[in-house]
Protein backbone atom coordinates (compact mmCIF):
# COMPACT_ATOMS: atom_id res chain seq x y z
CA UNK A 1 0.00 0.00 0.00
CA UNK A 2 2.87 2.54 1.02
CA UNK A 3 6.58 1.83 -0.16
CA UNK A 4 9.22 4.36 0.42
CA UNK A 5 12.44 3.49 -2.09
CA UNK A 6 15.86 5.04 -0.37
CA UNK A 7 13.62 8.41 0.02
CA UNK A 8 15.45 11.27 0.93
CA UNK A 9 14.12 15.12 1.97
CA UNK A 10 16.72 17.55 2.31
CA UNK A 11 14.85 20.98 3.16
CA UNK A 12 16.26 24.53 1.97
CA UNK A 13 18.63 25.58 4.10
CA UNK A 14 20.60 22.56 4.01
CA UNK A 15 18.94 20.33 7.14
CA UNK A 16 18.23 16.70 5.96
CA UNK A 17 15.36 15.33 7.68
CA UNK A 18 15.09 11.93 5.98
CA UNK A 19 17.77 9.81 4.92
CA UNK A 20 18.34 7.01 2.19
CA UNK A 21 14.54 5.61 3.51
CA UNK A 22 13.19 2.16 2.77
CA UNK A 23 10.21 0.61 4.17
CA UNK A 24 6.62 -0.92 2.91
CA UNK A 25 3.44 -0.67 4.80
CA UNK A 26 0.49 -3.28 4.29
CA UNK A 27 -2.82 -2.38 3.51
CA UNK A 28 -4.87 -2.46 6.98
CA UNK A 29 -1.61 -2.22 9.13
CA UNK A 30 -1.55 -0.19 12.20
CA UNK A 31 2.16 1.35 12.56
CA UNK A 32 3.58 3.68 14.84
CA UNK A 33 6.48 6.13 13.65
CA UNK A 34 8.54 7.13 16.84
CA UNK A 35 11.30 9.10 17.42
CA UNK A 36 12.76 12.60 19.34
CA UNK A 37 11.40 15.43 18.01
CA UNK A 38 13.09 16.32 15.09
CA UNK A 39 13.80 12.95 14.19
CA UNK A 40 11.97 13.07 11.00
CA UNK A 41 8.44 11.46 12.11
CA UNK A 42 5.99 14.67 10.36
CA UNK A 43 8.39 15.02 7.29
CA UNK A 44 7.98 11.44 6.70
CA UNK A 45 3.65 11.62 7.38
CA UNK A 46 3.39 14.47 5.02
CA UNK A 47 5.59 12.74 2.23
CA UNK A 48 2.82 9.97 2.28
CA UNK A 49 0.03 12.34 2.44
CA UNK A 50 1.50 14.65 -0.24
CA UNK A 51 1.72 17.44 1.42
CA UNK A 52 5.93 17.58 1.00
CA UNK A 53 7.58 16.22 -2.07
CA UNK A 54 10.68 13.95 -1.85
CA UNK A 55 13.90 15.71 -2.59
CA UNK A 56 15.23 11.65 -3.54
CA UNK A 57 13.82 7.84 -4.00
CA UNK A 58 10.32 7.63 -4.47
CA UNK A 59 7.50 7.14 -2.77
CA UNK A 60 4.42 4.87 -3.93
CA UNK A 61 0.94 5.13 -2.37
CA UNK A 62 -0.87 2.06 -4.05
CA UNK A 63 0.88 1.42 -7.26
CA UNK A 64 1.21 5.67 -8.01
CA UNK A 65 4.71 7.21 -7.55
CA UNK A 66 3.60 10.17 -5.87
CA UNK A 67 6.91 12.44 -6.49
CA UNK A 68 6.34 12.72 -10.22
CA UNK A 69 2.46 13.44 -9.53
CA UNK A 70 1.16 16.72 -11.01
CA UNK A 71 0.36 19.61 -8.81
CA UNK A 72 -3.19 19.65 -10.06
CA UNK A 73 -3.54 15.76 -9.15
CA UNK A 74 -2.24 15.92 -5.75
CA UNK A 75 -5.64 17.17 -4.19
CA UNK A 76 -6.75 14.23 -5.25
CA UNK A 77 -4.08 12.01 -3.94
CA UNK A 78 -5.11 13.33 -0.60
CA UNK A 79 -8.12 12.53 -0.25
CA UNK A 80 -6.96 9.51 -0.13
CA UNK A 81 -5.72 10.05 3.50
CA UNK A 82 -7.52 11.26 6.71
CA UNK A 83 -5.19 13.45 8.88
CA UNK A 84 -4.92 14.41 12.30
CA UNK A 85 -2.32 16.80 12.60
CA UNK A 86 -0.38 18.05 15.29
CA UNK A 87 -1.94 21.30 16.16
CA UNK A 88 -5.69 20.24 15.07
CA UNK A 89 -6.33 22.48 12.78
CA UNK A 90 -9.77 23.39 13.55
CA UNK A 91 -11.32 26.10 12.26
CA UNK A 92 -13.12 28.50 15.52
CA UNK A 93 -15.26 30.46 13.45
CA UNK A 94 -17.67 27.51 13.05
CA UNK A 95 -19.38 24.79 14.74
CA UNK A 96 -18.30 21.24 15.36
CA UNK A 97 -20.82 19.99 12.84
CA UNK A 98 -19.40 22.56 10.06
CA UNK A 99 -16.02 21.54 11.16
CA UNK A 100 -16.46 17.76 10.59
CA UNK A 101 -18.44 18.93 7.23
CA UNK A 102 -15.47 20.56 5.37
CA UNK A 103 -13.52 17.08 4.16
CA UNK A 104 -17.28 16.28 2.41
CA UNK A 105 -18.15 19.08 0.83
CA UNK A 106 -14.26 19.53 -0.75
CA UNK A 107 -15.39 15.52 -1.57
CA UNK A 108 -18.83 17.19 -3.11
CA UNK A 109 -20.95 15.34 -0.75
CA UNK A 110 -23.74 17.55 0.22
CA UNK A 111 -26.95 17.91 2.20
CA UNK A 112 -28.48 15.15 4.14
CA UNK A 113 -25.96 12.51 2.99
CA UNK A 114 -23.32 14.69 4.66
CA UNK A 115 -25.49 15.49 7.31
CA UNK A 116 -25.80 11.78 7.88
CA UNK A 117 -22.37 11.09 7.53
CA UNK A 118 -21.23 14.08 9.60
CA UNK A 119 -23.02 12.99 12.73
CA UNK A 120 -21.87 8.59 12.21
CA UNK A 121 -17.77 10.05 12.27
CA UNK A 122 -19.15 12.51 15.65
CA UNK A 123 -21.02 9.49 16.91
CA UNK A 124 -17.89 7.46 16.42
CA UNK A 125 -15.71 10.25 18.66
CA UNK A 126 -18.13 10.38 21.13
CA UNK A 127 -19.45 14.16 20.16
CA UNK A 128 -22.56 13.49 18.70
CA UNK A 129 -24.67 16.01 21.46
CA UNK A 130 -22.35 18.82 21.06
CA UNK A 131 -22.56 19.13 17.19
CA UNK A 132 -24.14 22.88 17.47
CA UNK A 133 -20.54 24.22 19.96
CA UNK A 134 -17.94 25.82 18.73
CA UNK A 135 -14.61 24.43 19.11
CA UNK A 136 -12.98 26.75 21.42
CA UNK A 137 -15.89 25.51 24.31
CA UNK A 138 -14.66 22.01 23.73
CA UNK A 139 -11.69 20.38 25.83
CA UNK A 140 -8.27 19.51 24.53
CA UNK A 141 -9.41 15.99 24.61
CA UNK A 142 -12.48 16.71 22.82
CA UNK A 143 -11.04 19.04 20.36
CA UNK A 144 -8.71 15.90 19.58
CA UNK A 145 -11.56 13.97 18.97
CA UNK A 146 -13.17 16.52 16.81
CA UNK A 147 -9.79 16.07 14.70
CA UNK A 148 -10.11 12.83 14.48
CA UNK A 149 -13.40 13.11 13.53
CA UNK A 150 -12.69 15.36 10.56
CA UNK A 151 -10.42 12.63 9.37
CA UNK A 152 -12.56 9.94 9.03
CA UNK A 153 -15.69 11.57 7.59
CA UNK A 154 -14.75 10.78 4.53
CA UNK A 155 -13.97 7.07 5.54
CA UNK A 156 -10.27 7.29 3.99
CA UNK A 157 -8.55 4.27 3.39
CA UNK A 158 -5.26 5.85 5.42
CA UNK A 159 -5.24 7.46 8.23
CA UNK A 160 -2.79 9.54 9.40
CA UNK A 161 -2.21 10.95 12.89
CA UNK A 162 0.68 13.22 13.82
CA UNK A 163 1.65 13.49 17.96
CA UNK A 164 -2.56 12.79 18.80
CA UNK A 165 -1.53 11.86 22.14
CA UNK A 166 0.48 14.84 22.87
CA UNK A 167 -0.68 16.85 25.71
CA UNK A 168 -3.53 14.24 26.87
CA UNK A 169 -3.75 12.61 30.21
CA UNK A 170 -3.09 9.63 30.23
CA UNK A 171 -6.44 7.92 30.68
CA UNK A 172 -7.32 10.44 27.53
CA UNK A 173 -4.18 9.05 25.46
CA UNK A 174 -5.79 5.38 26.45
CA UNK A 175 -9.39 6.05 24.97
CA UNK A 176 -7.80 7.85 21.77
CA UNK A 177 -5.97 5.03 21.00
CA UNK A 178 -8.68 2.59 21.37
CA UNK A 179 -10.10 5.09 18.72
CA UNK A 180 -8.00 4.71 16.57
CA UNK A 181 -7.53 1.01 17.22
CA UNK A 182 -11.14 0.39 16.10
CA UNK A 183 -10.49 2.19 12.64
CA UNK A 184 -7.51 -0.36 12.59
CA UNK A 185 -10.17 -3.06 12.91
CA UNK A 186 -12.33 -2.08 10.40
CA UNK A 187 -9.43 -2.40 7.90
CA UNK A 188 -8.18 1.11 7.86
CA UNK A 189 -4.71 1.57 7.54
CA UNK A 190 -3.66 3.58 10.26
CA UNK A 191 0.03 5.84 11.10
CA UNK A 192 0.53 6.96 13.78
CA UNK A 193 3.40 9.58 14.79
CA UNK A 194 4.40 9.39 19.02
CA UNK A 195 7.54 11.34 20.27
CA UNK A 196 9.10 8.48 22.15
CA UNK A 197 8.35 4.52 22.34
CA UNK A 198 5.19 4.57 25.37
CA UNK A 199 3.14 2.75 26.85
CA UNK A 200 0.33 3.71 23.57
CA UNK A 201 2.24 0.20 21.88
CA UNK A 202 1.10 -3.26 22.65
CA UNK A 203 4.54 -5.84 21.60
CA UNK A 204 2.51 -7.07 18.89
CA UNK A 205 2.19 -3.79 17.03
CA UNK A 206 4.81 -2.54 13.96
CA UNK A 207 7.17 0.50 15.18
CA UNK A 208 9.36 2.71 12.47
CA UNK A 209 11.97 4.29 15.07
CA UNK A 210 13.24 6.72 13.55
CA UNK A 211 16.92 8.56 14.85
CA UNK A 212 17.95 11.28 12.61
CA UNK A 213 16.43 10.67 9.70
CA UNK A 214 17.26 7.21 9.69
CA UNK A 215 15.71 3.90 10.46
CA UNK A 216 16.74 2.33 13.74
CA UNK B 1 -21.65 20.36 -8.96
CA UNK B 2 -24.51 22.40 -8.45
CA UNK B 3 -24.78 21.69 -5.08
CA UNK B 4 -21.40 22.94 -4.67
CA UNK B 5 -22.25 26.40 -6.01
CA UNK B 6 -25.07 26.21 -3.65
CA UNK B 7 -22.59 25.26 -1.21
CA UNK B 8 -20.71 27.88 -1.73
CA UNK B 9 -23.34 30.72 -2.10
CA UNK B 10 -24.96 30.13 0.57
CA UNK B 11 -21.17 30.48 2.64
CA UNK B 12 -21.16 33.70 0.87
CA UNK B 13 -24.57 34.87 2.15
CA UNK B 14 -24.00 33.40 5.74
CA UNK B 15 -20.67 35.49 5.54
CA UNK B 16 -22.63 38.21 4.43
CA UNK B 17 -25.51 38.15 6.93
CA UNK B 18 -22.78 38.24 9.78
CA UNK B 19 -20.85 41.44 8.47
CA UNK B 20 -24.01 43.17 7.05
CA UNK B 21 -22.35 46.43 7.51
CA UNK B 22 -19.48 45.71 5.51
CA UNK B 23 -21.40 44.78 2.84
CA UNK B 24 -23.41 47.66 2.21
CA UNK B 25 -20.76 49.47 2.57
CA UNK B 26 -18.83 47.70 -0.14
CA UNK B 27 -22.10 47.78 -2.33
CA UNK B 28 -22.57 51.65 -1.84
CA UNK B 29 -19.16 52.33 -2.61
CA UNK B 30 -19.56 50.43 -5.92
CA UNK B 31 -22.93 52.01 -6.58
CA UNK B 32 -22.42 55.46 -6.29
CA UNK B 33 -19.10 54.80 -8.43
CA UNK B 34 -20.88 53.28 -10.96
CA UNK B 35 -23.85 56.04 -10.73
CA UNK B 36 -21.43 59.05 -11.96
CA UNK B 37 -20.60 58.16 -15.10
CA UNK B 38 -24.39 56.41 -15.43
CA UNK B 39 -25.46 60.28 -14.89
CA UNK B 40 -22.86 61.63 -17.16
CA UNK B 41 -23.79 59.57 -19.40
CA UNK B 42 -28.35 60.43 -19.29
CA UNK B 43 -27.12 64.21 -18.92
CA UNK B 44 -25.64 63.37 -22.41
CA UNK B 45 -28.36 61.12 -23.78
CA UNK B 46 -30.74 64.22 -23.00
CA UNK B 47 -28.56 67.26 -24.17
CA UNK B 48 -28.74 64.93 -27.91
CA UNK B 49 -32.23 64.31 -27.50
CA UNK B 50 -32.87 67.78 -27.13
CA UNK B 51 -29.86 69.06 -29.98
CA UNK B 52 -31.23 66.45 -32.30
CA UNK B 53 -35.02 68.36 -31.71
CA UNK B 54 -33.85 71.62 -32.19
CA UNK B 55 -36.02 73.79 -34.35
CA UNK B 56 -33.91 76.32 -35.73
CA UNK B 57 -31.87 74.36 -38.95
CA UNK B 58 -29.01 75.71 -40.14
CA UNK B 59 -29.17 77.75 -43.54
CA UNK B 60 -26.74 77.97 -46.53
CA UNK B 61 -26.84 81.36 -48.08
CA UNK B 62 -25.53 81.49 -51.55
CA UNK B 63 -24.33 84.30 -52.86
CA UNK B 64 -24.36 84.79 -56.69
CA UNK B 65 -21.45 86.58 -58.43
CA UNK B 66 -22.18 90.57 -59.00
CA UNK B 67 -21.86 89.32 -63.26
CA UNK B 68 -23.81 86.66 -62.93
CA UNK B 69 -26.23 86.38 -65.94
CA UNK B 70 -30.35 85.98 -65.93
CA UNK B 71 -29.80 82.83 -67.10
CA UNK B 72 -27.31 81.50 -64.90
CA UNK B 73 -29.56 82.63 -62.09
CA UNK B 74 -32.46 80.93 -63.89
CA UNK B 75 -29.95 78.11 -64.12
CA UNK B 76 -29.32 77.92 -60.29
CA UNK B 77 -33.01 78.26 -59.42
CA UNK B 78 -34.05 74.93 -61.83
CA UNK B 79 -31.04 72.91 -59.85
CA UNK B 80 -32.11 73.91 -56.55
CA UNK B 81 -35.85 72.93 -57.55
CA UNK B 82 -34.37 69.41 -58.15
CA UNK B 83 -31.90 68.73 -55.70
CA UNK B 84 -32.57 65.91 -53.27
CA UNK B 85 -30.68 67.81 -50.67
CA UNK B 86 -32.48 70.92 -50.56
CA UNK B 87 -35.56 70.99 -48.69
CA UNK B 88 -36.50 74.70 -49.96
CA UNK B 89 -35.25 78.14 -50.80
CA UNK B 90 -36.12 81.73 -51.24
CA UNK B 91 -34.43 83.71 -53.90
CA UNK B 92 -33.42 87.41 -52.61
CA UNK B 93 -32.79 89.79 -55.49
CA UNK B 94 -30.47 91.84 -55.57
CA UNK B 95 -32.53 94.91 -55.78
CA UNK B 96 -35.14 93.42 -52.91
CA UNK B 97 -32.00 93.56 -50.21
CA UNK B 98 -30.76 96.97 -51.21
CA UNK B 99 -34.40 97.50 -50.47
CA UNK B 100 -34.09 95.68 -47.16
CA UNK B 101 -30.82 97.38 -46.59
CA UNK B 102 -32.05 100.82 -47.09
CA UNK B 103 -35.39 100.19 -45.11
CA UNK B 104 -33.16 98.88 -42.05
CA UNK B 105 -32.37 101.92 -39.75
CA UNK B 106 -29.13 100.47 -38.32
CA UNK B 107 -27.81 100.15 -42.49
CA UNK B 108 -29.58 103.10 -43.68
CA UNK B 109 -26.65 104.98 -42.90
CA UNK B 110 -24.34 102.91 -44.53
CA UNK B 111 -26.64 102.37 -47.69
CA UNK B 112 -26.54 106.07 -47.97
CA UNK B 113 -22.81 106.12 -47.95
CA UNK B 114 -22.77 103.76 -51.14
CA UNK B 115 -23.23 104.58 -54.14
CA UNK B 116 -24.83 101.90 -56.41
CA UNK B 117 -26.14 98.51 -54.59
CA UNK B 118 -23.44 96.54 -53.66
CA UNK B 119 -25.47 93.00 -52.96
CA UNK B 120 -25.00 90.48 -55.05
CA UNK B 121 -28.26 88.52 -56.27
CA UNK B 122 -28.95 86.09 -53.16
CA UNK B 123 -30.59 82.10 -52.18
CA UNK B 124 -31.55 81.46 -49.02
CA UNK B 125 -31.42 77.27 -48.87
CA UNK B 126 -33.24 75.33 -46.29
CA UNK B 127 -31.36 71.76 -46.22
CA UNK B 128 -32.39 68.43 -45.67
CA UNK B 129 -30.24 66.74 -43.50
CA UNK B 130 -29.96 69.51 -41.33
CA UNK B 131 -28.37 67.70 -38.51
CA UNK B 132 -25.57 65.87 -40.14
CA UNK B 133 -22.58 68.04 -40.41
CA UNK B 134 -20.95 66.01 -43.07
CA UNK B 135 -23.88 66.15 -45.85
CA UNK B 136 -23.80 69.84 -45.29
CA UNK B 137 -20.56 70.15 -45.93
CA UNK B 138 -21.15 67.80 -49.22
CA UNK B 139 -23.47 70.36 -50.09
CA UNK B 140 -22.16 73.46 -49.36
CA UNK B 141 -19.04 72.24 -51.40
CA UNK B 142 -21.12 70.65 -54.19
CA UNK B 143 -23.33 74.46 -54.62
CA UNK B 144 -20.19 76.52 -54.46
CA UNK B 145 -19.03 74.87 -57.94
CA UNK B 146 -21.93 76.02 -59.78
CA UNK B 147 -21.64 78.22 -62.54
CA UNK B 148 -22.35 81.51 -61.54
CA UNK B 149 -21.95 81.43 -57.81
CA UNK B 150 -19.41 83.40 -55.98
CA UNK B 151 -19.73 81.98 -52.42
CA UNK B 152 -22.39 79.43 -50.63
CA UNK B 153 -22.08 79.98 -46.69
CA UNK B 154 -22.87 77.45 -44.27
CA UNK B 155 -24.23 79.49 -41.68
CA UNK B 156 -24.51 76.12 -39.18
CA UNK B 157 -20.84 76.22 -37.25
CA UNK B 158 -23.07 76.01 -34.18
CA UNK B 159 -24.03 72.78 -35.08
CA UNK B 160 -20.70 71.15 -35.54
CA UNK B 161 -19.71 72.44 -32.76
CA UNK B 162 -22.86 71.08 -30.79
CA UNK B 163 -21.65 67.44 -32.36
CA UNK B 164 -18.35 67.96 -31.74
CA UNK B 165 -19.29 69.06 -27.98
CA UNK B 166 -21.36 66.60 -27.72
CA UNK B 167 -18.80 63.58 -29.09
CA UNK B 168 -16.34 64.76 -26.93
CA UNK B 169 -19.21 64.52 -23.87
CA UNK B 170 -19.54 60.93 -25.55
CA UNK B 171 -15.84 59.89 -25.54
CA UNK B 172 -15.44 61.48 -21.35
CA UNK B 173 -18.24 59.47 -20.36
CA UNK B 174 -16.11 56.54 -22.17
CA UNK B 175 -12.79 57.67 -20.28
CA UNK B 176 -14.52 58.07 -17.02
CA UNK B 177 -16.24 54.65 -17.05
CA UNK B 178 -12.96 53.17 -17.86
CA UNK B 179 -10.53 55.27 -14.57
CA UNK B 180 -13.78 54.40 -12.58
CA UNK B 181 -13.63 50.83 -13.41
CA UNK B 182 -10.28 50.14 -12.88
CA UNK B 183 -10.51 52.07 -9.59
CA UNK B 184 -13.41 49.38 -9.04
CA UNK B 185 -11.07 46.87 -9.73
CA UNK B 186 -8.83 47.38 -7.21
CA UNK B 187 -11.38 48.29 -4.64
CA UNK B 188 -12.97 45.04 -5.13
CA UNK B 189 -10.35 43.04 -5.25
CA UNK B 190 -8.46 44.53 -1.66
CA UNK B 191 -12.07 43.36 -0.51
CA UNK B 192 -11.88 40.11 -1.75
CA UNK B 193 -7.81 40.17 -0.30
CA UNK B 194 -9.08 40.82 3.29
CA UNK B 195 -11.90 38.00 3.21
CA UNK B 196 -9.10 35.49 1.87
CA UNK B 197 -6.71 36.97 4.79
CA UNK B 198 -9.73 36.42 7.29
CA UNK B 199 -10.04 32.39 5.70
CA UNK B 200 -6.49 32.74 5.72
CA UNK B 201 -6.90 29.18 8.04
CA UNK B 202 -9.63 27.30 6.18
CA UNK B 203 -7.21 28.13 2.71
CA UNK B 204 -4.38 26.21 4.30
CA UNK B 205 -6.35 23.36 5.66
CA UNK B 206 -8.98 22.29 2.67
CA UNK B 207 -5.38 22.36 0.87
CA UNK B 208 -3.81 20.16 3.11
CA UNK B 209 -6.78 17.66 3.08
CA UNK B 210 -7.34 17.38 -0.47
CA UNK B 211 -9.42 20.76 -1.80
CA UNK B 212 -8.95 22.05 -5.30
CA UNK B 213 -8.25 25.35 -6.10
CA UNK B 214 -11.24 25.65 -7.96
CA UNK B 215 -12.81 24.69 -4.74
CA UNK B 216 -11.39 27.51 -2.79
CA UNK B 217 -11.59 30.00 -5.58
CA UNK B 218 -15.32 29.74 -5.77
CA UNK B 219 -16.56 31.20 -2.43
CA UNK B 220 -14.43 34.09 -3.44
CA UNK B 221 -16.09 34.75 -7.03
CA UNK B 222 -19.11 34.56 -5.79
CA UNK B 223 -18.72 37.02 -3.19
CA UNK B 224 -17.25 39.50 -5.90
CA UNK B 225 -19.81 39.20 -8.51
CA UNK B 226 -22.70 39.47 -5.94
CA UNK B 227 -20.72 42.83 -4.76
CA UNK B 228 -20.81 43.69 -8.11
CA UNK B 229 -24.91 42.80 -9.16
CA UNK B 230 -25.49 44.89 -5.29
CA UNK B 231 -23.41 47.63 -6.62
CA UNK B 232 -25.10 47.65 -9.94
CA UNK B 233 -28.47 47.87 -8.69
CA UNK B 234 -27.30 50.56 -6.04
CA UNK B 235 -25.91 52.57 -8.91
CA UNK B 236 -29.34 52.09 -11.04
CA UNK B 237 -31.45 53.51 -7.97
CA UNK B 238 -29.01 55.95 -7.43
CA UNK B 239 -29.26 57.46 -11.00
CA UNK B 240 -33.51 56.68 -10.89
CA UNK B 241 -33.09 59.07 -7.88
CA UNK B 242 -30.70 61.76 -9.52
CA UNK B 243 -33.06 62.36 -12.74
CA UNK B 244 -36.15 62.62 -10.41
CA UNK B 245 -34.56 64.91 -8.70
CA UNK B 246 -33.42 67.02 -11.31
CA UNK B 247 -36.79 66.89 -12.85
CA UNK B 248 -38.50 68.60 -9.99
CA UNK B 249 -36.47 71.82 -11.14
CA UNK B 250 -36.12 70.59 -15.09
CA UNK B 251 -40.54 70.62 -15.09
CA UNK B 252 -40.07 74.14 -13.82
CA UNK B 253 -37.88 75.71 -16.17
CA UNK B 254 -39.28 74.15 -19.49
CA UNK B 255 -42.85 75.05 -18.09
CA UNK B 256 -41.38 78.52 -18.36
CA UNK B 257 -40.25 77.69 -22.14
CA UNK B 258 -43.80 76.25 -23.28
CA UNK B 259 -41.50 73.07 -23.53
CA UNK B 260 -42.38 69.58 -21.87
CA UNK B 261 -38.70 68.60 -21.99
CA UNK B 262 -37.75 66.11 -18.91
CA UNK B 263 -35.26 64.13 -18.88
CA UNK B 264 -35.39 60.61 -19.46
CA UNK B 265 -33.48 57.44 -18.13
CA UNK B 266 -33.48 54.57 -20.93
CA UNK B 267 -34.17 52.22 -18.12
CA UNK B 268 -33.58 48.82 -19.75
CA UNK B 269 -30.69 49.45 -21.27
CA UNK B 270 -29.03 51.01 -18.23
CA UNK B 271 -30.08 48.25 -16.02
CA UNK B 272 -28.59 45.75 -18.29
CA UNK B 273 -25.60 47.94 -18.79
CA UNK B 274 -24.53 48.92 -15.28
CA UNK B 275 -25.56 45.34 -13.67
CA UNK B 276 -23.63 43.07 -15.88
CA UNK B 277 -20.62 45.04 -16.07
CA UNK B 278 -20.68 45.58 -12.50
CA UNK B 279 -20.81 41.86 -11.79
CA UNK B 280 -18.75 40.98 -14.10
CA UNK B 281 -15.92 43.88 -12.80
CA UNK B 282 -16.64 42.36 -9.42
CA UNK B 283 -15.63 38.42 -10.81
CA UNK B 284 -12.99 39.36 -12.65
CA UNK B 285 -11.41 41.37 -9.11
CA UNK B 286 -12.29 38.88 -7.00
CA UNK B 287 -10.50 36.34 -9.77
CA UNK B 288 -7.09 38.32 -10.23
CA UNK B 289 -7.60 38.85 -6.11
CA UNK B 290 -7.64 35.15 -5.57
CA UNK B 291 -5.21 33.79 -7.65
CA UNK B 292 -2.66 35.94 -6.26
CA UNK B 293 -3.32 35.13 -2.93
CA UNK B 294 -3.29 31.73 -3.32
CA UNK B 295 0.30 30.96 -5.01
CA UNK B 296 0.86 32.89 -1.81
CA UNK B 297 0.01 30.20 0.06
CA UNK B 298 0.88 27.83 -1.68
CA UNK B 299 1.97 24.67 0.96
CA UNK B 300 3.83 22.23 -1.69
Amino acid sequence: MIKFDRVGKLYPGGHEALNNLSFEIAQGELVFVTGHSGAGKSTLLKLIAGLERATSGTVLIGHQNISQLRRAALPFLRRKFGMVFQDHKLLYDRNVFDNVALPLHINGVVGQEAAKRVRAALDKVGLLGRERAMPVTLSGGEQQRLAIARAVVSRPEILIADEPMANLDDSYATDLMRLFRSFHQVGVTVLIATHARGGEQSGSDRVLHLTQGKLA
Amino acid sequence: MIAQHKLALAQVLTRARRAPLAWLMMVAVIGVTLALPAMLYVALENAQRLAGGLATAPQISLFMAMDASQEQVADVEARLKNHAGVASWRFVSRDEAWKNMQADADLADVAAGLEKNPLPDAFIIDPREHDNPAALDTLQQELQQWPGVERAQLDAVWVKRLHGLLALGNKLVILIAALLGFALLIITGNSIRLQIANQHEEIQLSRLIGATDRFIRRPFLYAGTLYGIGGGIAALLTVLAATWFFNESVTEITALYASDFRLTVPLADMALTLITGSALLGWLASRFAVNRALSGIESY
